[in-house]
């Protein structure tokens, strides 16, 4: 049973956007598109750096990806499946968003 | 029942000649088995050097793994064929296997030729040609310091290469008067040995090598007729090839007086049942030492095991090149052998660049050509001696450099339906317009279909024109939308922008996009916003379109941290400034180097200590270098007549004054600029997007130049101009790029993009032909009037400064940016480090 943990508000994430979080000592990304959040690991494989959340966010045929602004390879926000390299995919994380109207926080499950 | 065909030789020529019949249509008929000398697969012997520089033997297989296997071929590796009985019609093995065969391909290639010089058994004396010779190299030049290679033909040119890789002092000794006899004249290969000399290798022409024998300080002593010797450790002979046909004696297949297996236009040896293909035949009194004519004469026999007619009537030994970095290419006959010839010859003696025409009597035909140091006209020139076409009527402007205006060449249409594109894969221009009809659209489609451009590449620009050309012909639009988006190309999203008043991303997708929008169309849409309205890039609503860099208003690093670049206007900087700098660096760790744009920059700066860093500095009266952006970045200059005995003009005030005025204009991609004082031109102002130099009689306007991976020389655009009208055509010039360039297209890229070309542009920024002159000013004064210092406004603003962290729930650094020591500063740990993690800095 995966622990979840409360990461930061609703207000501290940017709409459209990446942050950077920690989720106990392992580096997060967090996106905020269409009012969901996601969550990805932060370290993006291929460039080798703790960077996913300051990727761009779009769609490719109407997937939701991000782009790794190290070298530009896609990666689903849902799934985490890199798009340009079938052999990679970031690890993504349960999300919830709970607490009372106007404090909602962003609760992200450990593995 | 099958008809059993045994190919002798797994080459490059025996392995074309198989993956050529797999895919005809008659290869069903056949059962096939190849028997191999080399314990190998084919592998690809023209780029052997780079083995040298990291590619290993997989890299240089030409075989898919399992390609034989999955057609049912019987490879034979290690089975040399010793004999062959052409009346019993059966091969013979060294190991004893006799096998039965209905048809022969023999395709044994060559042997390095090694001249007959005493000493040349010694140790360390060695050939090039296999993988394994490669690992002798390697072993040999372990215990070598010098090393040579004997011949300076087009192989060891290729030869010297690898030994450079090998880290040894290398020299090319050649009998003949120069170097690259067969394909250059001595024009041409002067400039060559010039060249090849700069690199450090050294060069002995007419040097015919009598012995080999101890050395004094290395391992062997060339010494040579006449009388000079030079000491190495290390001998390469590349003096040429010889055919493989000790088969056909044992066979008694027909010779040539020189060597080589005679074949005829159907490559059928003297026995009907056997072929010879490759470097072991000879054709017409031709050895072919390239494996052009050998593909063809493999696919000439494939044809005819298809019941198609097929000759192979001798082949094309046009070549070029890159030797050592060297562009060197020769077309038909350069040496104009034929005495009624005619020449013209350009020599750029400081550009090192040789170029030479031989054309026929009349002045009407190509017969060769030779060009070295720039190889740019060689798909032109080659076109018009295949096919045979008639020359302009001032040929030599088929080789003169185009200071204005279009180069003389021929639109794709001129070229005749069998002109041959790729010469790799004999694809004619009828072939690429079938596969056209076929229903390929792009080139990457061409390139499936008929493998153009896929072996040396050299075709590719050729292709893509031929290619362009007829789809258009067709009528068939080629795409020019920005992305899946937004059915526009950058300038109509531009004026999409600018006339319907859109301030955000937003509105723009809402009303002319579809989707959600993507990294390619969100940091155009951000730029043109910022090159129309100033928008801030740093205002929330914007945020989410902008590259990492314009995010956070720095360059991004690999390890994830960022770099600081202020603004040094002109490359001008105080002491005071210049020690602020440093004590900024010394507190954050910063690794400090000056760029190539004059100025300082601070390298691995923490997202979080980017505000404070920013703070100080702003503080002490620096601004935004503007380094992240698409935006001017430097205005390089000299010193100008302040100090310099040769100034002219203040190139330095008129740097100033540029950097200042243009500072922020977002613009398609980022623009350099530069001035020079005097026409000694230091500031290489003729390299940038905008160029200034000063003159007795004012300031010369250049435009449109490049550095970097294509360089470009700016063109002249304007002369003699007073301040005033320098910067009114500077406004006018940047304000109709960023209108009408597409995305991330330099100026040099946008003007050969462009219709009508310098011509056009002066026309509408000098003669104001399209009578927006006024508008581009007053567009451009807007945007200098609303400058404003990103940093500035970001560290100004609290909401601004708390988006600045590394993680948005702790107030930690990064754990997996860790740090080497190196030169007295810090840089980012290599893989290998981290994983032995020695001696690692945590910041």
């Amino acid at each position: 049973m995966a622990e979840f943990k409360k990461v930061c508000q609703v207000s501290d994430l940017i709409d459209n956007a990446g942050i950077p979080a920690l989720l106990g000592n392992t580096p997060i990304a967090l996106f905020y598109v269409k009012g969901q959040v996601y969550a990805l690991d932060n370290f993006d494989p291929i460039g080798q750096a703790s960077v996913m959340s300051r990727g761009i966010v779009g769609s490719i045929k109407g997937q939701l990806v991000v782009a790794s602004p190290l070298y530009k390879e896609h990666y689903d926000l849902v799934t985490g499946q890199c798009v340009e390299n079938p052999e990679v995919k970031l690890a993504v994380f349960a999300v919830e968003v709970r607490g009372a109207a106007g404090e909602e926080a962003v609760w992200v499950a450990q593995p | 029942m099958k008809i059993k065909l045994i190919v002798v030789g797994n080459g490059m020529v025996g392995h074309a000649f198989l993956e050529r019949l797999v895919k005809s249509s008659g290869f069903h008929d056949f059962d096939i088995t190849v028997f191999g000398e080399e314990s190998r697969v084919a592998y690809d012997r023209v780029h052997l050097s780079s083995y040298f520089s990291g590619k290993t033997a997989e890299d240089l297989s030409l075989v898919p793994v399992g390609f034989y296997a999955e057609h049912g071929i019987d490879i034979r590796l290690n089975q040399k064929v010793v004999a062959i009985d052409k009346h019993a019609k059966t091969v013979t093995t060294q190991a004893g296997l006799v096998m039965d065969y209905d048809l022969l391909v023999l395709a044994t290639g060559s042997y390095p030729f090694v001249p007959p010089i005493p000493g040349n058994d010694r140790e360390a004396c060695l050939v090039y040609r296999t993988i394994e010779d490669l690992e002798a190299m390697k072993d040999a030049a372990q215990t070598s310091k010098i090393g040579v290679v004997i011949g300076g033909g087009l192989l060891g040119l290729e030869a010297a290469k690898a030994l450079v890789d090998l880290g040894l002092e290398s020299h090319v000794v050649e009998f003949a008067p120069r170097l690259m006899p067969v394909q250059l004249d001595e024009g041409g290969a002067a400039v060559l040995k010039r060249k090849i000399q700069q690199l450090g290798v050294g060069v002995h022409t007419s040097k015919a090598t009598k012995v080999i024998e101890d050395g004094e300080q290395s391992r062997h002593r060339l010494v040579f007729a006449d009388g000079e010797s030079l000491e190495t450790d290390f001998v390469l002979f590349s003096a040429g090839i010889r055919p493989r046909d000790e088969l056909a004696d044992l066979a008694g297949l027909v010779k040539g007086p020189r060597g080589g297996i005679v074949i005829n236009d159907q490559c059928l040896t003297s026995d009907p049942h056997i072929y010879a293909i490759g470097e072991c035949a000879l054709h017409d009194g031709m050895i072919y030492g390239l494996v052009a004519p050998g593909y063809a004469m493999a696919q000439a026999v494939v044809d005819q095991l298809n019941h198609k007619p097929a000759q192979f009537v001798g082949a094309d030994m046009s070549t070029k090149l890159k030797l050592m970095g060297v562009d060197v290419a020769s077309i038909g006959d350069p040496h104009g052998t034929d005495e009624d010839a005619k020449s013209y010859i350009y020599e750029n003696g400081p550009k090192e660049i040789y170029k030479k025409l031989v054309v026929s009597a009349d002045g009407k035909k190509l017969l060769g050509a030779v060009l070295v140091g720039d190889t740019e006209d060689y798909g032109n020139l080659l076109q018009l001696k295949l096919n045979d076409m008639a020359l302009p009527e001032h040929p030599e402007q088929l080789i003169l450099p185009s200071f204005s205006g279009e180069k003389v060449g021929f639109g794709p249409d001129a070229l005749p339906l069998t002109a041959q594109l790729c010469s790799c894969y004999d694809v004619s221009k009828q072939d690429l317009i079938s596969a056209l009809d076929e229903g390929a659209t792009c080139l990457a489609d061409i390139k499936a279909c008929t493998q153009a451009c896929t072996g040396c590449g050299g075709c590719t620009q050729l292709v893509t024109s031929v290619m362009n050309f007829e789809l258009e012909k067709r009528g068939v639009a080629v795409s020019k939308a920005i992305c899946e988006h937004f059915p526009y190309t950058r300038q109509e999203l531009y004026h999409l922008v600018r006339v319907n008043g859109y301030q955000t991303f937003d509105e723009l997708l809402a009303a002319h996009g579809e989707g959600d929008g993507c990294d390619i169309c969100k940091p155009a849409v951000a730029s043109i916003l910022g090159s129309v309205w100033n928008a801030y890039a740093f205002d929330k609503k914007n945020i989410p379109l902008q590259d990492t860099n314009d995010r956070y208003l720095g360059n991004m690093q690999k390890d994830g941290t960022y770099s600081v670049i202020p603004r040094v206007p002109g490359g001008e900087i105080t002491p005071d400034k210049l020690i602020l700098l440093g004590e900024v660096a010394k507190d954050y760790q910063l690794y400090t180097k000056i760029n190539g744009g004059q100025r300082i920059v601070l390298f691995g700066a923490q997202l979080s200590d980017l505000p404070t860093i920013w703070s100080r500095l702003i503080d002490g009266g620096f601004e935004s270098g503007q380094a992240y952006a698409k935006a001017l970045r430097t205005v390089k200059s000299c010193v100008g007549s302040t100090w310099c005995r040769y100034g002219i003009d203040d190139s330095v005030q008129l740097a100033i004054d540029l950097e200042n005025r243009y500072k922020g204009v977002r613009s398609p991609h980022k623009m350099k600029m530069g001035v020079s004082g005097c026409t000694r031109e230091c500031a290489e102002a003729q390299a940038k997007d905008v160029g200034v130099i000063a003159t007795e009689n004012g300031w010369n306007l250049f435009v449109c130049g490049n550095g970097g991976m294509k360089p470009r020389h700016a063109d002249l655009f304007a002369v003699g101009l007073d301040r005033e009208t320098l910067f009114k055509y500077i406004d006018r010039f940047i304000m109709f790029y960023i209108q009408t360039a597409d995305r991330l297209h330099r100026t040099s890229t946008w003007l050969e993009n462009l219709e009508g070309g310098l011509e056009y542009v002066r026309q509408v920024v000098i003669e104001d032909s399209l009578g927006i002159a006024e508008q581009l000013e007053q567009q451009m004064q807007a945007l200098v009037d609303s400058y404003a210092c990103d940093w500035k406004r970001a560290v100004d603003d609290p909401e601004k400064t708390k988006l600045f962290y590394n993680f948005v729930n702790a107030d930690l650094r990064d754990p997996n940016q860790v740090y080497v020591r190196e030169r007295g500063q810090l840089r980012p740990a290599t893989a290998q480090e981290r994983l032995e993690s020695i001696e690692l800095d945590v910041v």
